[in-house]
């Protein structure tokens, strides 16, 4: 960050790890937030501009892109574009047939959804930690993150909607009964009813644990990894305030972040998709 | 870094893609890929069936001009049978032609021969009483001397 000499290192990490908040002053009034304190004193009812537009604007470029294809797609000889769609299609058809073994037609898109979307939101890491924030600075707008996926609103967001989801299923499979069974029969099991009783609130404890853990383990993977990603972008970007020699280090521990982050961030859109999938499939199997 | 109402916003249009996708593009796409496997595995099975009826029909093909050589092999040696037959017949044919032409010859020189040798026996009479007549110098009486005349006629 040249253009600035006189923010700190510091501050120049807390500035860029700081969202476009939208939200109630505290003087009644609604606007965006100056500052990181500001934005943090907003509450619940504030909204990340950012995280929201880029977000949206991602999951609207998969639609637009793989709905495009597929309303002109042919069974003949597929071009570029529908081989691409095509393959990616397959991946998702395959991981979901290997892990996924009831029958719902939700489950297919759900997972070509949320891969492809955490890919695309993931991708975002690959640019250059200070294009857009320093592009939208000369306009006014101050904060700026881009990697929506770490925004732990954006990975809630989610994995609780797969929890939902899991919850839904759950009990339209097996009803209220059998999902209530599930969460107070295991793991402690007995024939004596009078132990069968007291084994439940234990049971429930030790089910709600595993249950309440799945949406959050699965979104703070995630966002741990993008969080951790984006941050080590953000402390290589320091060293381009430096001299000739910490510019060109900067420059190679970029590229080289980088290339490896490529792995990463398909990775963890790949983790998200499979642990949907398995979740959907333990939300409609039968104990 | 904070949990606000943007984790519901999220929540709404996370399900809007969802659906979206579950409506505009896996359906379409998938039915695409499927109909394209089957077309393909079609194509395959077509294609195993034209090898299998290639090879059969180039086996019938094959069988026809086996019979077809067996044949004409067949007519050929026929046809030289017949052919040294025709030859044999004429052989035998001309053979016998020629042995009653000869014979026809043998016998008309035989009648020619023996017609000549009735007709000198007719003359040689005369011939003789001739040659006598002159020889002696006088008239022989041809009728006196008929005998033996007819003697030395019947020699000839």
């Amino acid at each position: 960050m040249a253009s600035s000499g006189t923010v700190t290192s510091g501050e120049y990490i807390q500035h860029h790890l700081t969202n476009l908040t939208f939200g109630p002053k505290p003087d009644g009034s609604w606007g965006i937030a100056q500052s990181s304190a500001e934005a943090a004193e907003m509450g619940f009812w504030a909204m990340n501009l950012d995280s929201m537009f880029w977000s949206i604007v991602l999951g609207a470029l998969f639609i637009w892109f793989f709905s495009r294809i597929a309303k002109k797609v042919t069974e003949g000889v597929p071009g570029t574009a529908q081989g691409f769609v095509e393959m990616v299609v397959e991946f998702v058809d395959e991981n979901v047939k290997s892990s996924f073994n009831a029958r719902n037609e939700m489950v297919a898109p759900l997972a070509l959804t949320i891969f492809c979307w955490i890919f695309l939101m993931n991708f975002m890491d690959l640019i250059p930690v200070d294009l857009i924030p320093h592009a939208l600075t000369l306009f006014g707008i101050h904060f700026q993150k881009v990697v929506p996926s770490t925004d732990p609103n954006v990975t809630f967001g989610m994995s609780l909607g797969v929890f939902f989801l899991m919850i839904y299923f759950s009990i339209k499979v097996k009803g209220v009964g059998g999902f209530a069974a599930e969460l107070t029969m295991h793991p402690f099991e007995a024939k004596n009813p009078i132990l069968k009783v007291l084994f439940l609130p234990i049971n429930f404890f030790l089910e709600a644990v595993g249950l309440i853990a799945k949406p959050v383990s699965h979104s703070l993977r995630l966002f741990g990894n993008m969080y951790a990603g984006e941050m080590i972008f953000i402390l290589i970007s320091l060293m381009f305030s430096g001299g000739a020699v910490l510019i060109l280090a900067g420059g190679t521990l970029q590229f080289i972040w980088a290339v490896f982050h490529i792995l990463v961030i398909t990775l963890q859109a790949f983790i998200f998709m499979v642990l949907t999938i398995v979740y959907m499939d333990m939300a409609h199997s039968h104990h | 870094m904070n949990i606000n109402v943007t984790l519901f916003w999220q929540m709404v249009f996370f399900a809007i893609f969802v659906w979206f996708s579950y409506k505009y593009v896996w359906a379409p796409i998938l039915t695409a890929i499927n109909a394209r496997k089957a077309t393909i595995a079609d194509g395959l099975a077509a294609a195993d069936k034209g090898q299998q009826a290639e090879e059969e029909g180039r086996k019938a093909a094959e069988q026809v001009v086996n019979e077809a050589k067996a044949q004409a092999s067949e007519i050929i040696s026929k046809a030289e049978k017949t052919g040294s037959e025709i030859v044999e017949d004429a052989k035998a044919k001309a053979v016998s032609e020629g042995n009653r032409i000869t014979t026809a010859a043998q016998d008309e020189i035989q009648t020619e021969m023996n017609k000549a040798r009735e007709s000198l026996r007719g003359q040689v009479g005369e011939l003789a009483v001739q040659g006598a007549r002159q020889i002696l110098g006088r008239e022989v009486d041809a009728k006196a001397h008929s005998d033996l005349l007819d003697k030395l006629a019947s020699k000839l």
